[in-house]
């Protein structure tokens, strides 16, 4: 297996009228191709505007990303053209995500189109509908427009629209989270399918723990900007270190009667990622904070083969 | 003994739009006792919601119409009850939350002074007397008292939903009605929530109808359960019943689709095809297109209910006796 | 479950036979069939088509000619020959009424034309870029709202001159801000959409992004305020040839018919009633259709 994609030390602040807004701080980790990193946190924690900078929707504040080893970090315009060929994105909401003036089989095509990949009408519909049955869309809704789709299909349609120029790496944001269960069900099971078959690295942000498990070889954990856990999928569920991770597994709710679980209820809620003091961002809700977390700002460290994480007083 | 608190009888729910009608509920039957929480669980446009606003009188009219079916609680039909007697109700026995924190408060009036409305609008006290219980509320759920004159923008999304539950239950209600009341929040935060209304809910001894998709939350929260599919009851029975012996092709679906937090499953199993569409709903069992046990049987006829256990029912062709026990063995 | 056949389930089963199609439905195709139900703005339509046609061919269609005069006939009330009259100069109303629906609509359709193409550039460019460009934009466009519409046109023809050139352009510029507004509000709202955001994602470029994505879904009010632009242009034009300073006789006016009409308000009552009703007409049923239109394209209705 090959690193597809590196980031390094990599910085995203917005300037507001309160402040800097750390929004992702100084993250770094690698994807291997063919692979799925899970990014998990709460609504602020960055994960969102992670995946955005990645593929260049925004333009990092600080370090490198690199695709294949080489830096994408400051590329020229036209190179940033060919570069979103190979990087592309599905978008959470199926509802805005798609133009609603436009067609089941323009909004496919409309890549192709852009990137001058078809010669003639005939090869953009044989490519569309061929993309439209991969994604598991009836042939007769090519003409159909989105305010007459169900959400899951027009979750299809966002996905065919990604998968169309055969990018290698696929941001996720949240693409299941506005969907019913069983819908989100046969969404997972397609994307899950053309991974294995065409061998897409996908970075899968979302805030359910169990999707996540179930889609992702490694998973991030993130809070206020920074990754405070990474670690393989499984290891991550049966000895989690940071505190956060532990609190975020305690309040999922669990659809089992049978399992009682010990509740680690976590105080307070999400501080603003403006300006942070200095120190560990989670020392004010954590149970086990002492003068260092507020002092110090924890480093990603290895704890065992693979697994990281930034707490001073790890679980283990 | 006393009526049940609660008791909706083929309730038949429509909106008539100029030109379709939307079957939102179809034939709802349940009962509730006191101290009871009832989760129900069902799809987007399953009719959960319509369901919760009928039992409140709280539907649109127009475009929604009650075409039949009586809402009971404590044994008066609310549906036919004079507009002041429903809104000496609404507030004081029956609350409704709503999914969204930060639309269902007024932005601008201190969160004091919405909590303090209900309280003087139903009881009979003076405005000191209120301003002590408000204050009293907001501490119950967790709010500073001294937050009792700031404005809801100063609040999170979690404190705000914690300020629409102290005005929920200011009246101490004998049943409360929760819409989806921590979808729009955080993990961490719904946990938090969930445990306060539980141990709300226990103190002042109230009943909970759990509108939710999540049956996560079910699990947690609930003593019934009422499964809802294309605006009917599909399935009821206690939470036990429900996760343990699931008779209905779709709550096993539902089960089964559910990627899981402790055990390694490579390929989920979701629910074939789509719910229904509301406007043009079928004259017979209306999962039937995404059933794997369908049979002719099913094309036939409406759906009998049955009753496999005491307290258990099912409206599904296939699950009258042992015959799709077998089937699932 | 049976259906409950209900009277409004049966109305509903009525429609849906009768629109039945298995073809998609177009956002466009989905606003017609809303529009097609709402029956003022339907008669508002038809009355605004026999304007256009009278419009296009007054020659054919008018009795007499615009400038037709005939001194044995002034003043002539409402008979056979000329249903609505003649006028101090023995001219048939009726006529110059037809004649004039051209001025009318000319000033009308093609001044909103001019002012939303200048003040949708301008709208949409302010809108996409945002920042400095947005802040010229708009404090310029707010200067201009800040004079009202009729007193800009009046300046703009005191200064330019009368005519019917001149005349157009007083009005489409005293439109240009408000469709600038209405166009970067509106470009405004859809550019936060996440389908702007997915198309930048596929790498599409800015022109195709304003041209393609931002405003064809930025038409509905657009469409709207025009439609209701066209009445408040009638109403300025008719307003400012009745002051003297648009339209110049003998060519039919509404505005300057009724300004001619005036002294014989009292013994010839139809040389001010019939162009009167007229331009009520007109703007009534541009300002229905303008309503009418906003309903039919109002996304929350969408079904």
């Amino acid at each position: 297996m090959s690193t597809l994609l590196e980031v390094k030390n990599l910085k995203k602040y917005f300037k507001v009228p309160a402040g800097t807004l750390h929004a992702v701080d100084d993250v770094s980790f690698q994807i291997e191709t063919g692979t799925t990193m899970g990014v998990v946190g709460e609504s602020g924690c960055g994960k969102s505007t992670l995946g955005r900078t990645l593929i260049h929707l925004l333009p990092p504040t600080e370090g490198q990303i690199l695709l294949d080893g080489k830096s994408i970090t400051n590329v020229k315009k036209r190179q940033l053209h060919t570069l979103r060929k190979n990087m592309q994105m599905i978008f959470q909401d199926p509802f805005s995500s798609l133009n609603p003036r436009m067609s089941v089989s323009q909004a496919i095509g409309e890549p192709l189109q852009i990137y001058g990949l078809v010669k003639n009408k005939q090869e953009l519909d044989r490519r569309v509908r061929e993309t439209m049955d991969t994604v598991g869309l009836a042939a007769r809704l090519a003409d159909s427009y989105p305010h007459e789709l169900d959400g899951g299909r027009r979750q299809r349609i966002g996905i065919a629209r990604a998968l169309v120029l055969q990018p290698r790496f696929i941001v996720c944001d949240e693409p299941v989270s506005a969907l019913d269960v069983s819908i989100q069900a046969q969404i997972l099971n397609l994307m899950q399918d053309l991974q294995r078959e065409n061998g897409y690295t996908y970075l899968f942000i979302t805030h359910d723990l169990s999707v996540v498990r179930h889609i992702s070889d490694e998973i991030c954990v993130m809070y206020l900007g920074k990754v405070v856990e990474h670690s393989p999928a499984k290891e991550l569920f049966q000895h989690c270190c940071h505190p956060y991770t532990k609190a975020l597994l305690s309040a999922i709710p669990i659809p089992n009667i049978d399992v009682k679980r010990e509740r680690f209820l976590l105080k307070g809620e999400i501080t603003s990622p403006i300006d942070p003091k200095p120190g560990c961002r989670f020392a004010a809700r954590c149970s086990y904070a002492t003068e260092a977390c507020r002092q110090e700002s924890p480093e990603l460290r290895e704890l065992s083969p693979n697994h990281f994480c930034a707490c001073h007083h790890p679980l283990m | 003994m006393r009526e049940k608190l609660l008791k909706v009888s083929d309730l038949v729910v429509h909106y008539e739009l100029e030109n379709e009608v939307v079957e939102a509920v179809n034939g709802v039957s349940f009962e509730m006792d006191r101290g009871e929480t009832l989760g129900i669980v069902g799809e987007t446009g399953a009719g959960k919601t319509t369901l919760a606003l009928s039992i409140m009188r709280l539907v649109p009219e127009p475009p929604g119409r009650v075409v039949q079916g009586t809402v009971a609680l404590d044994g008066e039909n609310v549906l036919s009850m004079a507009k002041r007697e429903i809104r000496q109700i609404r507030g004081k026995k029956v609350s409704m939350i709503f999914q969204d924190p930060m639309t269902s408060l007024n932005p601008v009036q201190t969160v004091g002074n919405q909590i303090m409305e209900v309280i003087k609008l139903h009881e009979n006290c003076s405005a000191a007397e209120a301003v002590i219980r408000a204050t009293e509320m907001l501490e119950r759920v967790g709010i500073p008292g001294e937050r009792f004159n700031e404005y809801p923008h100063q609040f999170s999304g979690g404190m705000r939903q914690r300020v629409v539950i102290a005005i929920a239950l200011a009246c101490s209600p004998e049943l409360l009605i929760a819409d989806e009341p921590t979808t729009a929040l955080d993990v961490t935060i719904q946990a938090q929530i969930l445990d306060m209304m539980r141990r709300l809910k226990d103190d002042l001894n109230t009943s909970m109808i759990m509108i939710t998709h999540d049956l996560g939350v079910v699990a947690e929260t609930c003593d019934k359960v009422a499964i809802m599919y294309a605006g009917e009851l599909v399935e009821y029975g206690t939470v036990e019943q429900i996760f343990h012996r699931p008779k209905h092709p779709y709550t096993v679906g539902l089960f089964r689709s559910l990627p899981s937090l402790d055990k390694d499953v490579d390929r989920l199993q979701p629910i074939p095809g789509l719910m229904p569409d509301p406007t043009k709903l079928p004259n017979h069992c209306s999962f039937y297109d995404r059933c794997e046990e369908a049979c002719d049987d099913c094309l036939q006829r409406e759906p009998p209910v049955v009753e496999p256990e005491p307290g258990h029912t099912v409206r599904c062709c296939r699950c009258s006796g042992g015959e799709r026990r077998e089937a699932m063995e | 479950m049976a259906k409950r056949i209900t009277p409004a389930t049966e109305r509903a089963a009525r429609i849906a036979a009768k629109e039945r199609s298995t073809s998609p439905v177009s956002p466009a195709k989905a606003a017609w069939r809303r529009l097609r139900r709402n029956k003022a703005a339907m008669a508002a339509g038809v009355v605004i088509v026999i304007l256009l046609i009278c419009a296009v061919f007054p020659a054919q269609l008018a009795p007499y000619g615009f400038d037709e005069q005939n001194y044995a006939v002034a003043f002539t009330a409402p008979y056979k020959e000329y249903p609505l009259g003649t006028d101090n100069l023995g001219r048939d109303i009726l006529s110059r009424i037809i004649w004039g629906s051209r001025m009318s609509l000319i000033i009308g359709i093609v001044s909103v034309v001019v002012g939303l193409l200048l003040g949708g550039i301008l709208g949409a460019v302010a809108a996409f870029y945002g920042g400095r460009v947005d802040d010229v934009i708009m404090r310029v466009m707010d200067v201009f709202l800040a004079i009202p519409n009729m007193l800009l046109a009046l300046g703009i023809a005191a200064s330019l001159g009368t005519g019917l050139w001149n005349l157009l352009l007083a009005i489409a510029i005293s439109n240009v801000p408000r469709f600038a507004r209405i166009v970067r509000s509106s470009v405004m709202t859809n550019k936060s959409m996440e389908f702007v955001e997915a198309a930048t994602a596929i790498g599409a470029s800015n022109g195709r992004l304003i041209f393609k994505h931002l405003l064809p879904n930025s038409l509905a009010p657009i469409i709207v305020q025009g439609t209701i632009g066209i009445a408040s242009g009638i109403l300025c034009a008719c307003g400012l040839s009745f002051l003297g300073l648009g339209i110049q006789p003998p060519t039919a006016e509404w505005g300057m018919m009724l300004s001619s009409a005036r002294q014989y308000i009292r013994s010839n009552w139809w040389m001010v009633t019939f162009p009167g009703i007229t331009i009520m007409l007109a703007i009534g049923c541009f300002n229905l259709l303008g309503d009418g239109l906003r309903d039919a394209l109002d996304p929350r209705m969408k079904g």
